[in-house]
């Protein structure tokens, strides 16, 4: 185990030094760099624009920008924002409890939704509890997210006023429901769309177990057929579904995004959203590293669970 | 069971047709009539400047399907092209195409793409590559699983001694015994690449005013969902029914 997860992250680390090259050249290759805002304000003058493109290092070659920031940003110094001045590491840590609460809120309610979903259409396959659940998994990856988001707005906020529309707290801050009632919304858009795709992953795993010789065997053995299928064959099938889960936290992130930004959620995907528009290029660049470095580590734990969870899989 | 598929063949008619079904042009302002709620007149109702939102959810199903159709053909290319090099090629070539796959799967796609849109401030053209080229990956993958397990067939050996080159060993030879993996991947990545336009115009970095497409509908109407709620369900429906309808006959094609 330990050679294992030495290897991968060894193999890890040349993937997230392509990533941020890419991502670097993405964001500094743009038309006008990172000053292009203030080429169009007419209180900024062109003499101040110079002065600050060499202040930034930005008239230095690409290639040098480029080591200048990697050193810095594997040493801990992400720069300062561009629209705000404030360290970059410190806007990010100040939105970061908002989105793990959201992210984590939602992980759970979609397991919490998936695994019995998931496991009873595998079990009763070609049942109506089936072809409701294909029905509504169905929906729940076709659906745009933001506008699941809008029309949940819609009718709980305004039409029906059960729900605040927005924010995570009454201004000021607000006492525990408070802060539930304004997470119901955000969280039930992620957590919907997130177990439409579990769900059917979990029932096709599922499905390919029970037709294994050792559920049959254990079902001979005049082992219960409740415990048959939830520790002979739930354990086994839901390897690949885990692998699955963590995977999709590349889902989840543009899923923050998206749902944050339609419900002023205050956490990353509302920083990234802002940052894009005021082309705070430290943000972005910051932001998008830590996706990134989130789902390569969250890969290699996920390999890493798979075998633990089935002892068929060996580590590679 | 074809309901999709006769689904999406409306959709697209209509979308072709929208010139002629219509009521009125998608950029007929008729400041008499704004805001106007669902009527005989109007059946889904008028926006702001009085435009119909039926013409313009039919304009905009030319633009936003337009984009899913070409920007999925771009990815499915693009995929083919790499993941068939990789498998075929094997060794050093492989290596490198599939680090490349890897390093782009681990970068979240929407964001990225709302960076690469708000900077370059793109054309429905662009839009198209941009969109294609963040998702050829899966494709990929799986054309690079199939050549890898076909090339060393014997098949394929026959045809390379018959005087076949590497390029009519692949297209001919082990394209179509991957055309069923190819299929599926790209029908989803057509529901994803309509998802895609829509919420890149949604954040407003997509298809720009005042041409139409779902997601810039919707763009306008977040602002108006207590008053006037129809302009933000009616293009949200259209994108539904669609992405539903290429998903249940993607779904349809796998299970085959």
């Amino acid at each position: 185990m330990t050679r294992f997860l030495f290897r991968r992250t060894a193999q890890a680390v040349p993937l997230l030094l392509l990533i941020s090259a890419l991502v670097f050249a993405l964001l500094h290759a743009a038309p006008g760099g990172p000053l292009a805002i203030y080429l169009s304000n007419p209180n900024v003058r062109p003499q101040d624009i110079e002065r600050l493109r060499h202040a930034l290092g930005l008239d230095r070659p690409l290639a040098e920008q480029y080591w200048a920031w990697l050193g810095a940003f594997v040493r801990g110094d992400w720069g300062y924002s561009y629209s705000d001045g404030r360290a970059v590491a410190a806007r990010v840590w100040e939105r970061l409890p908002a989105t793990l609460e959201l992210v984590g809120v939602a992980i759970v309610a979609a397991v919490v939704l998936a695994l019995p979903a998931g496991v009873a259409s595998a079990v009763k396959r070609g049942s109506r509890l089936d072809r409701l659940v294909a029905a509504l998994a169905m929906t729940g990856i076709s659906l745009p997210a933001f506008w699941f988001g809008l029309l949940l707005q819609m009718i709980f906020a305004v039409l029906l006023g059960w729900l605040p529309s927005s924010g995570r707290t009454v201004p000021g801050g607000g006492d525990l429901i408070d802060h539930l009632r304004h997470l119901v919304m955000p969280a039930a858009v992620l957590a919907f769309v997130q177990a439409a795709g579990w769900s059917r992953y979990l029932r096709g795993s599922m499905i390919a177990t029970l037709r294994q010789p050792f559920v049959t065997a254990a079902a001979a053995r005049g082992v219960p057929r409740r415990r048959v299928l939830l520790r002979h064959a739930l354990r086994p099938a839901l390897g690949p579904v885990l692998a699955i889960v963590m995977v999709d936290a590349a889902l989840l992130v543009s899923g923050a995004v998206v749902t944050e930004s339609v419900f002023a959620w205050p956490g990353l995907g509302s920083l990234f959203t802002e940052s894009l528009a005021r082309r705070d290029y430290t943000v972005l660049m910051a932001l998008l590293m830590l996706a990134s470095f989130a789902i390569v580590a969250l890969n290699v734990v996920a390999d890493a669970a798979h075998t633990l969870l089935d002892a068929r899989v060996a580590l590679t | 069971m074809r309901a999709p598929l006769w689904l999406l063949a409306c959709l697209v008619v209509a979308a072709i047709a929208a010139p002629v079904v219509a009521p009125y042009g998608p950029d007929d302002i008729d400041l008499a009539h704004r805001r106007a709620a669902p009527s005989p007149a109007h059946w889904f109702g008028s926006d702001d400047l009085g435009r119909d939102v039926l013409a313009r959810v039919l304009h905009g199903a030319r633009v936003s399907l337009s984009i899913g159709l070409l920007a999925a053909a771009v990815a499915g290319a693009s995929g083919i092209a790499i993941g068939g090099a990789a498998g075929y090629a094997g060794g050093w070539i492989d290596t490198l195409l599939m680090r490349a796959t890897d390093a782009m799967l681990a970068v979240p796609r929407l964001p990225l793409l709302m960076i690469a849109s708000a900077l370059l401030r793109p054309s429905v053209a662009m839009l198209v590559a941009l969109i294609g080229l963040a998702g050829w990956m899966e494709t990929a993958r799986l054309v690079r699983a199939e050549f890898l397990a076909l090339r060393g067939r014997d098949f394929v050996e026959g045809a390379r001694a018959a005087g076949a080159g590497h390029t009519r060993v692949m297209l001919v030879h082990l394209l179509p015994n991957a055309a069923h993996t190819v299929t599926v991947s790209v029908t989803v990545a057509v529901a994803r690449a309509i998802l895609l336009e829509s919420a890149l115009s949604f954040f407003g970095v997509g298809v720009q005013p005042p041409a139409a497409s779902w997601g810039n509908m919707l763009y306008a109407a977040q602002a108006t969902l207590a008053t006037e709620p129809w302009l933000a369900i009616v293009p949200g429906v259209f994108i539904l029914i669609t992405t539903m309808s290429v998903n249940a006959v993607g779904d349809r094609a796998s299970a085959r």
